[in-house]
Order: C-alpha cells, then structure tokens, then sequence
C-alpha cells in the first residue's frame, strides 16, 4: 500500500500469498496469525468443516475448539479472537448478506461468544482470499495486521503514531493506507478502543466506507467483551482490502436464482416498507414505542416496562434526527438500509468535546439500555454516550444494563457518592452516566469498577459495601456473567427461556417470543414453548452461519405472510434462504436441513461450554427481576394482573394477604415455571435434565466425533 | 431532458423496439436483452415498459454508480456497479432490467435508435421539464 506509511509503520512479520478466486462461496482457507511468535500461516478448510459447520459462527468455534484448551481463561494468549463471514456472505443482491461472526472466549461469560456484524470486513476478507482470520498470541507491543489481498500480502506491524479511540484509528487508517480514492471503497478495519481496555466490556468495531458521506461509518460486535479481548492481545485494528467487489465476486453456483430472490426482496421492501416497520427511514428505533405501548420497554432497571417520557426518544424523534434518502445499508445491496446515522453531531464533553462527528445510530438496544433503563430521556445524552461507547470501544448494551443496575444500586442506598467518587448515579441522570462512561475511557475511579459487569460488581458490592446478596442477584441484570438485552420478559415465560436457554447469555438473538407467547397467547402449554425454544434458536442460530443478517427475515414481510399456516416463521422469507444457500453452495437444501445445519452447531457450542466448565442446568439460571416483581412497587405497579394471576392460577385470594405475601407466592409459582420449562426445553433439544446434549443426539446430528463426545461423556 | 415517449394507440406490438435497441446496445437480437418492453396483458391496449429518467434509482444505489447526466438522462457507470440490483426492485416503473449474462442492471438512456426504426411512429423522443409514467403522452 502507500509508501508515505512506511516512517511510521515497521513491519515486525510478513507472508505472501495468492487469493485463490471464490468458489461458490469459499475460498478453501483459513488465515492463521499468532501475535506471540509472529507466525502467520493458511489453513485449508476441510469437508467437514463446510459440511457440518458451514461458516461464519461454526467455523470460528470450530477453530476456536482446536486452538483453546480446557482451562484457557480469556486473557489467556491461546485464546483466539475468530472473524468468518460464511458462504453467503458477500453476495449483493439480497439484502442482510454481509455480516461477520466473531467468536472468543468471553471475558464476562469466561464461555464462548458469539456476536453478529455488519460492515464490510467479512466479505472484504473472503475476497482478499480468506473464509476467515483467527488470531491467537498476545503482542508485545501495540500492533495493526494488514490482509492486503491485491497485492496479496498479509503484515504484522508495529503503528505507533496510529490513535487507539476507532472514530480517529478509522480515519487514519484510510489516510495511512489507501493510496487512491477507490481503495477505500474496498477496505476495511476492525477496532475496539480505549474504553475496551479498561473494562470487560469491549466491543469491536467493523468498518465500511460510506461513499456518500465519504467518510468510514461503524458497526459494533458488541456483545460479550471482544474488545476487551482484542486490547489484550494488544491489537489496535486489523486491516483488509479487497480488489472491486462485483456482482458475481462470490462466485455462487446459480448467480440467477439469487437475482430472482433478491428481486424480489428489493420489491418487497419497495412496497411495504414505509407500512410496516419503516426501517428505511427510522432503522430500529421505531420498536422503542412499540414496546413501551406493550409494557416491554426497560424502564428504571427493567422495573417496569413503559415511561410517560417515550415519546422523547421514540422512532419519530430518530426519524427527524437520521439523515433521510441516503442507502445506509452496511452492506451492498440491503435496501431495508436501517444502518442510519446523526451527522454533523458536535461532541459536547470529554476529550472529543467540540469535534462535529457521524453518530452510527442510536439503534433500538442502545435508546433503551441507555436512556429508557436508565431514566435517561433526552436524546442528546442518548447520541453522547452512543458516540463515546463506539470511538472507546464499548458495548452499549452492557453499558446500558450495567449502568441501570448502579443506579438502582445508588437509590437503593448500596452506592453513595462517597463510593462513586462523587457521581450521583441516580435513574434520569444522563451528565453522571456519561461521566461514567469517561472513567471506562479513562480506566480511572468507579467507572473501572462498573466496567467489570454486573456479576463482578455484584461479588464487589457484598465484600466492599455488605450489601444484600440476594438482592443484588435479583436485581442486577445478567445471567452467564452477560448482560442482558433491552426487553421486559417477566410476563412472558417463553422469553425468560429465551434470554436464559441461550448458550452465550441473554442476548435476544437466539429467539424473541414475547409477542407469540404474551400478547398473542400461541404458545400455551410448556410443549408449545419447548417447540418455539428449540426452533427459533436453531433458525436464528442459521444467518450467523452463512454470513446473513436478521432482521430483512422478519422486520419486513411478504403482504399475504399472516394467511400462510406459520406466520411466525415467514415462510416465504425461509424459502429465500433455501434458494440463497443452495443457489451459492450448489448444495440443494430444504428448509429442514437449514435447521439441522444450525441444530449440529447450536449443540457443539453447549459442548463447548461443557469443556470450559460451565454449559449446564445450573448456568441457564436467571435473575428474578426478569421473571417477576422483585420489590414492592414494582408489584404494585401491576397489582391488577398479579393479583389476577394469584387468584386464577394460583386459586389463592389476594384480598387477605400482604404484599410481600402475594409477591412470595408468585415468585414461588413463576420460579417452578421456569424449572419446568428447563425440563421441557431440554427434551426437545435432545439434552438430559441436567442440559448436557445426549450422545445420540449429537449422533443424529453428525458431531460425534471423539473428542466432542469425551467431553460429553463425563457428564452423563 | 430528452425522455422516450409511447402512444399505445398507435404501436402495432411488432417488437421492432426490442430488437433494435438489443442490437445497440448488446449486438444481439433478443428482446431479454432490450431496454423497452412491450408488454401484451390480454386486455386492453398494449403497454410499454422503459426508463422515464425519474431518478429515483439514483438514491439507492449505495455506490453512487447511478447518476444523472449533464442533460438529464439516468445512466449506469458499469465500473462502480456490485451488482446488487436495489435499483431494480425500487424502480417504479420495473424499467431497470437484467440479464444473466452480466452482473449489472441495464436501463434506457433516451438514445432513440428504437424512434427511427418504430414502423407505426408509436415512439418519439420528447423534450419534458420533469419526468413522468410511462405511457403518458406528452
């Protein structure tokens, strides 16, 4: 790339190499790069791996697998950090096609985690030659990694003049490295920040150029802390560029029958965008009424689930603040382009304070983790910790969960200011919350201590300040060591089974019931919810094997799709996977395989998490909080449906107890559900009580191999 | 700008069109491959689908391949084209085709080779302020 780089960059190891040319979707290789000895090497990818882990998520945990040991911690410098799109990934036609999947082992989980990315750097990697790039070792000193697939060169560099914080790193890495205009169309970088270092909260930044902006935008694997583990290996970015990316650069099996179904796609979201979710125009934020309408939004800590104040940051609010009409897709061709920004915000505090920058978002996640769950109402606070979370490094969920759960802790009398170092953490105090973000920036004072999680701060709070331990288990918001994401679950069985029967932690990716089982009563007997609990993960679990986003699925759909037999499951849109699957890979699939792809992988991570300890009935335990009214105001704000309950189900009558009663009542009746939906869930998965996965379920599925059944067997 | 004009009256549905303007453009005879379309629905006169230059493709297109001209006509620079065909399921007017034989959409850019060989005079190249559906006179 451009020698005006060279003073400032010294190349510490380098390998050569010649892109092999994609072949219906693969490139046949892995690359291998070890920040301890500098070792950088291709691995091919083998028939089993395309065969029973597909790509994406499965082959980052099949590496994964192969590069850890049992007792490896995240910090350890076996632990790898796994970027892989999958074999869909890159093509352009249908929208949501260019996600990556990272997988390492979790800081905060100490499992392995998995987090669903946009932006351009899997499909750049593939065309650069690369199915995907593990990285393990730990630098000596701060490093970048370059994948230059023109000039067919892969570097580890020291760059000491390169910032840290990504809305700078990003900037100057496409000053630094691309020589024309058009390089930077086809590069991109991966980042964490300084944020990332100080807490176990990290994410990761995925870069793509947005031409019309011309300037590098930013989406985040946020979840689990793989930032915080990138920082630790003492990287500062990774670096791809790819040659032009063509239509048919994927080089699939059957380009006209993806042409067909992403068409078609294109039309759709054409035609009903604008009446159904208007994701063009507000991207995400438009569930934020929504939810607040049903009594789901997180409020105060998840304590209730709706707010007067809504209607300060609900969609209408985004719409007016997102820049209209331009295609923020963050990968060619998704037209449901929910990718939006704020630009030409003016920073207001901390070290960026006056620069005018692009805001990526707010998504919905991030306007209820930290405004709503946190009382914070005013945009501007909302876009402010946003902007600080991104350029520092910082999942926004976590922090918006992890923050929630401080400031109940200080109005519960647990924290003061004498122990947050003078930050009135109460709910709705957006100044101290963003102060707060600035410690983790800085690594300094209580910010250090919050940036750990929850469950830490949990075991700090009992030891340092006496406080109640089981209080603080019922309150504070994670489960797995993993915060949770922003929906109210107590009312919906389902949903606590799909935040809690998760394998990385209460993240709603793997399913998102409530409304098919609360609000439209489709899943009444344990049966129903066990068949939802097992298929929706297993289908959601599918897009982060082959490289695909959620959301084209089901955040628009076909006009007919509520007379088809399955709603819920958009048939239509399943059937446009089939066809996208079989038409890139050449492999004819149906929709039952598409799960049995998701099925052997969803089950090799539950065995994965059994090597490293954990994976068992004892760790898909749940806080109360998301499963009933932890305090009394939180029961008297839904007396009514409570004491209804307590009187239909229950056959007891509220009249004649006391709060505290009825709340020991329904919290003994709502605690057994959720042991008995365990039982049922576990059943359907093919798992044993203690959900450990079965032999001849792992038979069925074709990952009985030896060392995956070793691990098995000592739990049976 | 100079924008293609049909009149359903008067076209006798021979498919000269589609076979001209393939021939131009992708020295072939096959109406697939032609950036009008006369379409035969049964009933009714018979209709012509071709680009009106409304621009609307222009905004989705996320490479900024699609632009308009310093005289008003659409056009597709074919080097800065994916291939990921959002102008073709947002154009309006479904006048953004494809073709497997390559990856980029292909659209009618008013050249007007189809008016000089049109038998019946259906076509004509019109001069309009702004742009407007198809089939409409001007």
């Amino acid at each position: 790339m451009s020698e005006k780089t060279q003073a400032t960059r010294r190349v510490l190891a380098e390998y050569t190499y010649e892109a092999p040319p994609v072949e219906r979707g693969y490139t046949g290789q892995t690359l291998y790069v070890n920040l301890s000895d500098n070792t950088i090497s291709a691995k091919p990818v083998t028939d089993v791996m395309k065969e029973k882990f597909i790509g994406g998520r499965g082959f980052g945990l099949w590496l994964l697998w192969h590069g850890v040991k049992d007792d490896t911690k995240w910090n350890d410098p076996e632990n790898e950090i796994v970027i892989s799109s999958g074999p869909i990934g890159g093509i352009t036609q249908y929208p949501g096609s260019g996600k990556s999947l990272v997988v390492t082992i979790s800081p905060l989980t100490d499992i392995v985690i998995d987090s669903n990315v946009g932006g351009h750097f899997g499909p750049l990697l593939k065309f650069a030659g690369w199915d995907g790039i593990e990285i393990q070792g730990k630098a000596e000193e701060e490093v970048i990694v370059v994948i230059d697939g023109v000039s067919g060169r892969v570097t580890i560099e020291e760059a000491p003049d390169a910032p840290v914080d990504t809305h700078l790193l990003g900037h100057w890495l496409i000053e630094q490295l691309a020589e024309k205009k058009e390089d930077r169309y086809f590069m991109s970088t991966v980042s964490a920040g300084s944020g990332a270092e100080h807490t176990r909260i990290g994410c990761l930044n995925f870069s793509l150029y947005d031409r019309k902006r011309k300037a590098p935008r930013f989406k985040q694997a946020g979840r689990g802390g793989i930032g915080t583990v990138f920082r630790d290996k003492r990287i500062k970015a990774l670096v791809v560029r790819s040659g032009p990316v063509r239509g048919d650069s994927n080089h699939p099996a059957d380009p006209e029958r993806i042409a067909r179904v992403g068409t078609r796609l294109h039309k759709e979201i054409h035609d009903y965008d604008d009446e159904q979710n208007r994701m063009r125009k507000r991207g995400t934020p438009y569930l934020v009424q929504i939810m607040d309408d049903y009594d789901l939004l997180p409020v105060h800590n998840f304590k209730f689930g709706s707010h007067s104040d809504t209607p300060k940051i609900n969609g209408d609010v985004w719409e007016a603040r997102f820049t209209q009409g331009l295609p923020d897709g963050c990968w060619y061709g998704c037209t449901m382009a929910c990718s939006h920004a704020v630009d030409a915000y003016t920073v207001r505090t901390g070290p960026y304070k006056g620069q005018k920058v692009i805001v990526d978002g707010p998504e919905y996640e991030t306007i209820a983790g930290v405004g709503s769950n946190c009382g914070i109402f005013n945009p501007d606070d909302i876009l402010e910790i946003n902007f600080y979370c991104d350029t520092y490094g910082i999942d926004t969920i976590s922090f918006g969960t992890l923050t929630a759960f401080v400031m109940e802790c200080y109005e519960a009398g647990i924290l003061d200011k004498e122990k947050t170092g003078g930050l009135e953490l109460t709910f709705g105090n957006g100044e101290a919350a963003i102060e707060l973000l600035h410690q983790m920036g800085r690594g300094e004072g209580f910010g250090k201590i919050a940036g750990q999680g929850i469950r830490r701060m949990k075991e700090y709070f009992v030891s340092e300040y006496g406080a109640d331990p089981q209080f603080l288990q019922d309150i504070g918001m994670e489960a797995k060591g993993l915060e949770y994401s922003e929906y109210v679950c107590k009312e919906s069985l389902a949903q606590q089974g799909g935040y809690g029967l998760t394998n990385k932690g209460p993240q709603h990716d793997e399913a998102w019931l409530i409304f098919m089982d609360q609000v439209s009563n489709l899943l009444p007997t344990f049966e129903d919810k066990a068949e939802a609990l097992h298929y929706f993960p297993m289908f959601r679990t599918w897009f982060g094997l082959v490289g695909h986003c959620k959301l084209p699925w089901n955040d628009i759909v076909p006009p007919d799709n509520r007379y088809t037999d399955e709603p819920a499951k958009i048939p239509e849109h399943v059937q446009n996977y089939v066809e996208l699957f079989s038409a890139v890979t050449g492999r004819e699939i149906t929709k039952e395989d598409l799960i049995a792809q998701s099925e052997a992988v969803y089950n090799f991570q539950r065995v994965f998490n059994l090597r490293l300890g954990k994976g068992r009935r004892e760790h898909d335990a749940i806080p109360y909080r998301s499963q009933g009214p932890v305090t009394v105001e939180e029961y008297e704000s839904r007396a009514e449906r409570y004491d209804q309950q307590l009187r239909e189900i229950l056959g007891l009558d509220p009249e004649g107890m006391s709060t505290q009663e009825k709340m020991a009542a329904l919290r003994k009746y709502r605690e057994e559900q959720y042991e008995r939906l365990k039982d049922a869930v576990y059943e359907r998965r093919g798992w044993t009580p203690d959900g450990v996965p079965k032999l001849e379920t792992l038979k069925r599925l074709g990952i009985d191999f030896p060392e995956v059944v070793a691990v098995v067997q000592k739990h049976l | 700008m100079k924008v293609l004009s049909y009149d359903p009256e008067l076209c006798v549905g021979c498919y000269i069109c589609e076979e001209v303007c393939s021939e131009t453009w992708f020295k072939v005879t096959d109406g697939e491959k032609s950036s009008i379309r006369i379409l035969d629905e049964g009933e009714g006169p018979l209709r012509a689908v071709y680009c009106v230059q409304c621009g609307e493709c222009i905004a989705v297109c996320p490479t900024e391949a699609l632009y308009r001209d310093r005289k008003g006509i659409v056009r597709l620079r074919k080097k800065l084209c994916v291939g990921c065909l959002s102008c073709v399921g947002f154009c309006p007017y479904l006048a953004m085709f494809i073709h497997s034989d390559q990856t980029e959409p292909f659209k009618c850019v008013s050249c007007g080779q189809c008016v000089e060989e049109c038998p019946a005079e259906a076509l004509a190249i019109v001069e309009v302020e702004t742009a407007r559906a198809p089939g409409v006179q001007v």
